[in-house]
């Protein structure tokens, strides 16, 4: 692609992110709500689409209040840069064979860097919005990234070995004979608790627990500063979603259909799983979490990584 | 370890199956829910068979009120009746307890199944007698205060009230 079709590209990227991110927060209430036999925003247009119009103009039009007990410069940091963080993570994902905005060798390295970038938001906004309740919210923040964040990177190996390659196109390619999920099912299972952990999904939102800490690490943050925290938790999804397709699923690989429509399709698929571990599954006390992480998912890494290099080794043998 | 895990897909499983159940929602203003005879919502005040209100103004409502939403004034009419000259509800205050309806002596407070009272300005909240005052019997079709009682009214004398005896003479030294 030339220089100006990938900047334009990567625009589109980013438009068609945030304004995923922005249905999804209807389309996830309408799935939450079949699924716990309700109807969910059914009100505003066809299906309450609109809803989600309605809500932009809410958070839009609210104050948009700084406490005068926070730390002002990072208080207002704090949102800008999961979204940041999130968006450049998309730079990597391959849309398509030949649509992305970049195809570096490090491609997984540079995915992992940014989410890991994302917690820092969580952290800076519980930290100075100087409240016990963010406090607390950035402090489970912090326990669950070094409980998950170890396992993340190392789940991914297995798929990195067997391809040989760090670069996302080549992972795709290299699932041409047999998608990733069938040898790497071990990692898919890791990546994917890991993700709902990066991503501070429902099973692992203990950075925001409503039922104990108020709203967590954002509870200080109102109007547009808010809905930052939402849209990059949305995008935080979309991502690691777009990743498990990519790294597991066989990214844009799939008979008949473009592959663009493969990949999104997959994605989607992917979107509402998810949605159905937020409807089915209560979350686990921080320190089950913890011990989860470190005492059943770390060692299950490490277990997968050996046998997948000793297959690896014998079959190139 | 491996029975929590098959705890949890089987209720993955489970809540996946929830996709085929029809949702329990009443979808309100379009379909309005079943509101039992007994429901507990706006409070009326009723009148007797013979149309004449049944309030006698006792004050036992506003006093086992617990919010003290409800304020009257007791009058006596020129045959004896007594009834309220004000009787005030503040609805921004009622919380739809029913105990005023228990307290009632006459039958003549009563809560209906009616909820739909949203106002735009508070003031509209606060219903007065006339406001509260129904035409009808309320629950209780049959019920006339005045006829069981023992109290003397004009037209209606001691002992004259249904499955009353009449006076004894306690200064009388017959049996």
């Amino acid at each position: 692609m030339s220089e100006l079709g990938t900047i334009s590209f990567g625009l589109f990227i980013i438009l068609a992110a945030v304004g995923g991110a922005a249905v999804l927060t209807w389309f996830e209430r309408r799935l939450l709500g079949i699924w716990q036999d309700r109807y969910g925003p059914n009100r505003l247009g066809p299906f309450g689409i609109l809803q989600v119009a309605a809500d932009m103009l809410k958070l839009l039009t609210k104050d948009d209040w700084v406490p005068p007990f926070a730390d002002r410069m990072v208080f207002i940091f704090a949102p800008t840069a999961i979204v940041v963080a999130m968006l450049l993570g998309f730079a990597v994902v391959p849309f398509g064979p030949d649509l992305y905005v970049l195809d570096i060798n490090i491609g997984l390295l540079f995915f992992l860097g940014m989410t890991s970038l994302a917690v820092y938001s969580v952290l800076l906004a519980g930290l100075a919005s100087n409240n016990k309740y963010a406090l607390l919210g950035g402090l489970r923040s912090a326990a669950q990234m070094v409980s998950y964040e170890v396992f993340m990177g190392l789940s991914l190996m297995g798929v990195v070995m067997l391809t040989g390659s760090f670069s996302m196109r080549a992972i795709v390619e290299a699932q041409r004979d047999m998608w990733y999920c069938i040898p790497q099912i071990l990692g898919l299972f890791t990546f994917m608790i890991a993700g709902i952990a990066e991503s501070h999904r429902l099973p692992f939102d203990l950075p925001e627990a409503e039922h104990e800490l108020t709203a967590g690490f954002h509870t200080e943050y109102s109007g547009m500063k808010f809905a930052m925290f939402m849209l990059g938790e949305y995008l935080g999804l979309i991502l690691i979603c777009c990743m498990i397709t990519t790294l597991f699923f066989g990214g844009w690989l799939g008979p008949w259909l473009p592959p663009v429509v493969w990949f999104c399709l997959k994605v989607f698929a992917l979107i509402c799983f998810f949605v159905l571990l937020r409807a089915a599954i209560p979350r686990p006390r921080y320190d089950q979490l913890m011990s989860l992480g470190w005492k059943f998912m770390l060692p299950l890494t490490l277990l997968n990584l050996l046998l997948t290099g000793a297959i690896a080794l014998a079959l190139r043998g | 370890m491996l029975k929590a895990m098959i705890s949890q897909l089987r209720t993955i499983w489970t809540i996946l199956q929830h996709t085929f159940t029809k949702a329990e929602t009443v979808q309100y203003p379009e379909q309005m829910p079943y509101l039992a005879p007994r429901y507990r919502g706006r409070i009326v005040l009723t009148k007797d068979p013979d149309g004449e209100e049944r309030c006698v103004a006792c004050n036992l409502c506003a006093v086992a009120c617990p919010v003290d939403c409800i304020a009257l004034q007791q009058g006596v009419k020129e045959d004896g009746r007594w009834y309220p000259e004000f009787f005030r509800i503040n609805f921004s205050r009622c919380v739809m307890c029913g105990m005023c309806e228990e307290a009632c002596p006459t039958n003549a407070i009563q809560l209906t199944p009616d909820f739909e009272m949203c106002e735009y300005d508070r003031n509209n909240m606060v219903y007065e007698k006339e406001h509260l005052q129904i035409n009808g019997t309320g629950k209780y079709h049959d019920y006339n205060f005045y006829r069981v009682t023992g109290l003397a009214i004009t037209g209606k004398d001691k002992g004259q009230a249904q499955n009353e005896a009449e006076p004894i003479d306690v200064k009388g030294l017959l049996p």
